[in-house]
This record gives structure tokens, C-alpha cells and sequence, in this order.
């Protein structure tokens, strides 16, 4: 079963400057790490690539710099990279992004399975994959928590999988080929390994331009993109709230009393008399 | 004038209260716009009762496809449905829920439509002058607030973070229309098949639909002391949630995890014990309406966004308050807290849907 996994790399904490201008994120001088939420989709990959053969294709775009995510993911154990990279793809949003990454997916070859993260920790849309996958008409799974596999003559035909959902668990059957996004329930991801890492190091990874992707240039980077970012502010982070001590008895009943009187003024206080 | 839309969810037959949580916000947008509010019902089995409720809570127009085949949520066919809809009515705006069915369809639809999709805001505005919708969502952690717009494109696409607003009142007055759409057989796709639900797990929560969540993190120690917790949500009618740290040590299932990795959560009172308060947890319940934290260490991350913070030992503390909440619980209520159905609508569908 060969399967691709679209990866992001994002800023590896949360303290990101943005250009005030463009309302994109300033990368330069922030650590970097693949998205973790990723590197499910990354282990979700490799378990099935261990159970029915194939290969595992990490995929990214970004700037020059991320090539470095997709060889952390030939680290964990993908077996080839795709890199998507050119000045012009900048700015993307969600739509621009799954278009791109869907005319890469067209051109890069054949493949059963597409698996994503559930959404990304920077920019935290979760957009992509649904996008990838309307791009390339195939069937989707969403916050998908479980996978099997429906054999066929001689190799899986279908996934049956389990989509977690506000009321429980969506089962769902799916042919190949397909999309998923999985959720952390699906498995711990393994760590790399130094086999892995020192066939980073040398594995070639073959990148897509501008000039070697066919596309709309209507369609990509910023000027590609419907939405446009048109303000960023930060918000204030600090309440004006209460703070008390309760060390001893009588701190801790007063600290109750106050903490009920406080939840009964804002009406947050379940049936019953007033305190 | 284009209609603002919101896509209203079932399940099982049942409206979700975030449709009409949708409604409010679809409301004061079309008022601002001066256009019409209507409602799209994909599904099956929704009565004309549930369907007229929506326009009771603000709606002018209630699109209802309603066909067996609809009862579950297959991204495909509702992708199929709602694209084709747009293109019929061509609406401005379309709201949707930021739940695992709107974050689903709605960057399909956006694709097929060739538009602009906002994720998950928590507030929605009119641009003055231009009539454009204003997107305002937290990023990046919620350490930033972006606005974004979509200028040129129509329909402008949001979801809506659940919690976020409060369904309007119920008003029995408000006239509107209710329009069955038939069906158009080729839009059904059938290569994704609902087979069932497993709802059966005891260990599964639904932290975003959740009014009142109970929250423990680290310093909660052991997984049986989640008890208190759950004893204290109990009272409450809540839930209860966790911290990263917690779900690690396998003290609770995934479904409760908040936070960057976990649930982004918008109760109406969050209330923490022995959780520190990452950004990446802070990111999950920012924009909750009161957020209570008890910790040992005055200098707790929680300690300084919350809107009441009692420092000292959750295992002194909480029996102390699951006491007085008992208490509290058992006293008769009087006259004066009684609460008009219309204002929480939300009570009497959660029991039903337990």
C-alpha cells in the first residue's frame, strides 16, 4: 500500500512574531519542528506500510528551510520525500495550499492512501486535508481514531475506520484510493531512529517549483488565495480576576464561600438555594 | 441582497443546539446587511416542529433536505448538496459550526465553490462601506487575533466556534418560510459508507458541546482522584476534562484532552485543579467565559487568567468544595432562581442527548 503523508513543519513554540503588513508569520530566528499533530499521520503510515508492504512518501511545501521536516520523517522511517517550494507559493491560505499540494500529489505518481494530521498547531485551520482531498475527488475521513483494512485478492480494497465525532465514534468504510486525518488516538508516533537519520542525511529529495508544477497561477500564493488576513492583533491575555489563599481551615472555607458567591453572581451556579 | 445562511446539525433527527447558536450570529449579520437569515437542514427525519424552532430563534428561511440516505453525515454527499445549493441561491455568507462535521464539509464546499474559509472564529462582523464579512479567529496558540476577510469571492465561508454566542430566545411571533428541498439523486455519493456509531465507550466526553467543565491536570496525582472531578461536574451538569500531562499518564481517554493537541473549548465556566497552565493548554480554554483555577503555586500560568484563582492544595480544597456544592445542591431552591425555558435551551436537549 503506497501512501503519502502531507506534513507541515511550524514554529516549533507559540511566541511567533507577524509581519504587520502582509499578516503572514515571520519565520526567521524561531525553531522549527514538524507539526506534531503530524506525526500521527506519519506513524499512521508506517503501521500499515509494516503490515501490507508499499512505500511511505513524506510531502511538504513551505520555504527553503522545511526541507528539514521531511527529513525527520525519513528519520521515523518514511521511505522517500517530496518538497514543495517556491518563492511564489508564499502566503498561501488553506484553499491555495490543498491546491497546490493536490496538483503535487497528481504529478508525483501513484498512491492508495493520503494521510493528514488533524490540522496543523500554528495555523490551526485544519482545512488542508479536507481541501487535498475535494481537489483530488477522493473519499474522506475525518478525525479518524482507528483503521483496518479491507483485504482483497491480494491487497487491501478499503479502510474501515472510526471517526471520532461529538457523540462517539463515526465507523465508516471507505475504497481506496483515499484521504484520512487522524487524531492522537490512533498510536504514540515512534522516534527516529539512527538507521533512519543517517538515510536522511543522504536520501534525495526531489523538489516541485513553479516551473515543473502544473498550475493555475491564478490559484497560487498569496495572490492565489480568497482570504486575505487584514488584521492581526494580540489579545490581552490577563483577567481581572480574583486570587486567594486557602493554606488552612479557615482560609479554605472562606476561599469556598467566596468561590460560590463568585460562580452565583455570574449565574453559574447549578439549582439550589443561595449560599 | 444574497441571504446570510448557517447549516444547521442533527443527529439522529435532533437539532443540535449549535444550529441555533448559528442563528444568532447568522442574525445580527444579515440585520447589519439588511438581508434574510435562512437555515440549511441536510439530514432525515427532522420534525416540522424542529424545523419551525429555527425560525422561532431567528432564521427567515429553512432549507430542509431531508432523505434517509441524509441521516448520517458523509462529507461527500453533503460536499455534493451544499456546493450545489450555493451555486442555486448564491448566498453571501455561510456559517457553519467549527465541530467535526462543519470542519469537515465546509473547506470541501469552499474548494468545489472556489472560495475564501475562515476556521474556527470567534467573533463575526460587517465591514462598513464594503459590506464584507469580518473573520475573526484566534492563531497561532491564541496568542494573536487575526481578522481576516474574503473580498472577492462569494459565498464568504466561516465556522463558528461552538459556545462561542448564545442562541437567541425563542420567539413565537416570527414568521418565515419552510422550504422542503427535494433531493437530486445524483448528488448522493456512494462510496463512503456509515456503517454505525460505537458510542459505547464509558471513558468519552464531549468537551466542546459541554457548558461546565471540570478540568485536572498533573497535580490531580492519580487517576482515581479524577472522582472528585467527576462528583464536582456532576453537580454541575459538566463534564470533565484534562491537560496533556494527564492524558500521558493515561489517566483519561483522548476525547478529553484541551489544549493545542486536544479540544479548543469555550464553556461557560472552566474550572482547573492542579493544572499549571501551559500556552498550549491556555490556548484551548482562552476564550471560555469564566475560568476558575485552583493551584499550590501562586505563580501558575492559570492563576493569572483566571477570573478566580484559590491558591492552594486541590486535595484540601476540593473535598471542601464538592462539600459545599452538595450542600448547596440539596437546599431548596427558591422562587427567584427559577429560569424562563427560553434562556436555556440548552438544558433539556443535553439530558436527551446523554
Amino acid at each position: 500500500m503506497d501512501i503519502i503523508v502531507p506534513i507541515k513543519q511550524v514554529p516549533e513554540t507559540s511566541n511567533v512574531k507577524m509581519d504587520p503588513e502582509t499578516g503572514t508569520m515571520i519565520r526567521d530566528g524561531v525553531g522549527t519542528v514538524v507539526n506534531p499533530l503530524d506525526l500521527y499521520a506519519i506513524e499512521t503510515a508506517l503501521r500499515l506500510k509494516e503490515a501490507h508492504g508499499g512505500i511511505v512518501t513524506a510531502l511538504t511545501m513551505g520555504p527553503s528551510p522545511a526541507v528539514k521536516a521531511l527529513r525527520e520523517a525519513i528519520a521515523m522511517g518514511c521511505d522517500e520525500a517530496v518538497f514543495i517550494s517556491d518563492r511564489s507559493f508564499g502566503g498561501a491560505d488553506s484553499w491555495a495550499t490543498s491546491y497546490t499540494i493536490a496538483q503535487a500529489i497528481k504529478q508525483a505518481g501513484r498512491y492508495d492512501l493520503i494521510i493528514c494530521g488533524e490540522r496543523a498547531t500554528d495555523g490551526d485551520t485544519g482545512q488542508v486535508g479536507p481541501g487535498i482531498a475535494a481537489w483530488l475527488d477522493l473519499p474522506l475521513a475525518t478525525y479518524v481514531a482507528s483503521v483496518t483494512t479491507l483485504p482483497g485478492a491480494d491487497a487491501p480494497v478499503g479502510l474501515s475506520v472510526e471517526r471520532l465525532v461529538e457523540e462517539g465514534y463515526q465507523i465508516l468504510e471507505l475504497p481506496l484510493p483515499a484521504l484520512l486525518t487522524v487524531v492522537k488516538e490512533i498510536g504514540s508516533p515512534r522516534l527516529p531512529t539512527l538507521r533512519g537519520k543517517k538515510r536522511a542525511k543522504v536520501t534525495e529529495i526531489p523538489l516541485f517549483n513553479a516551473q515543473n508544477l502544473e498550475l493555475d497561477p491564478a490559484f497560487i500564493g498569496l495572490k492565489g488565495s480568497p482570504t486575505k488576513v487584514v488584521k492581526v492583533a494580540t489579545p490581552k491575555v490577563m483577567r481581572s480576576g480574583t486570587v486567594v489563599r486557602a493554606h488552612d481551615e479557615a482560609e479554605i472555607a472562606l476561599a469556598v464561600d467566596r468561590l460560590l458567591a463568585f460562580l452565583d453572581e455570574r449565574g453559574l451556579l447549578p439549582r439550589g438555594d443561595r449560599p | 441582497m444574497s441571504f446570510v445562511w448557517t447549516l444547521a446539525e442533527q443527529h439522529g433527527g435532533r437539532l443540535k443546539d449549535v444550529s441555533f447558536e448559528l442563528l444568532s450570529r447568522g442574525r445580527a449579520l444579515a440585520d447589519k446587511l439588511d438581508t434574510k437569515l435562512a437555515s440549511v437542514v441536510i439530514g432525515d427525519g427532522v420534525s416540522p416542529e424542529q424545523l419551525e424552532a429555527l425560525i422561532r430563534r431567528g432564521a427567515d428561511e429553512v432549507y430542509a433536505i431531508m432523505d434517509p440516505r441524509l441521516a448520517h453525515f458523509v462529507c461527500e454527499t453533503y460536499s455534493n448538496i451544499l456546493s450545489h445549493l450555493v451555486k442555486t441561491y448564491q448566498p453571501t455568507i455561510i456559517l457553519a459550526a467549527a465541530t467535526s462535521m462543519g470542519r469537515t464539509v465546509m473547506p470541501h464546499v469552499a474548494v468545489r465553490v472556489h472560495t475564501g474559509l475562515t476556521a474556527d472564529c470567534t467573533e463575526l462582523d460587517i465591514e462598513p462601506g464594503t459590506g464584507n464579512l469580518l473573520q475573526t479567529r484566534p492563531a497561532i496558540g491564541g496568542n494573536i487575533m487575526a481578522t481576516i476577510k474574503t473580498p472577492q469571492h462569494r459565498p464568504q465561508m466561516a465556522t463558528v466556534r461552538p459556545k462561542s454566542s448564545r442562541p437567541l430566545p425563542e420567539d413565537a411571533t416570527r414568521v418565515g418560510k419552510v422550504i422542503e428541498v427535494p433531493l437530486i439523486e445524483s448528488l448522493i455519493d456512494e462510496r463512503v459508507r456509515v456503517t454505525g456509531y460505537r458510542t459505547d465507550t464509558a471513558d468519552f466526553v464531549n468537551l466542546e458541546e459541554a457548558d461546565v467543565v471540570i478540568a485536572g491536570g498533573r497535580g490531580m496525582k492519580k487517576a482515581e482522584h479524577f472522582g472528585m472531578l467527576h462528583d464536582i461536574a456532576g453537580v454541575f451538569g459538566g463534564v470533565v476534562g484534562a491537560s496533556r500531562d494527564a492524558i500521558d499518564r493515561g489517566w483519561l481517554g483522548y476525547s478529553h484532552q484541551i489544549g493545542l493537541s486536544g479540544k479548543t473549548i469555550s464553556p461557560r465556566l472552566i474550572l482547573t485543579a492542579g493544572i499549571s497552565g501551559s500556552i498550549q493548554f491556555l490556548a484551548g480554554i482562552k476564550t471560555s467565559e469564566t475560568i476558575v483555577s485552583i493551584n499550590t503555586d501562586p505563580d501558575a500560568g492559570l492563576h493569572k487568567v483566571a477570573d478566580f484563582g484559590i491558591v492552594g492544595d486541590l486535595f484540601e480544597v476540593l473535598p471542601e468544595l464538592q462539600r459545599r456544592l452538595h450542600e448547596h445542591a440539596a437546599a431548596p431552591p427558591a422562587a427567584t432562581t427559577a429560569t424562563a425555558d427560553d434562556e436555556r435551551p440548552d438544558e433539556r436537549q443535553r439530558e436527551e442527548r446523554v
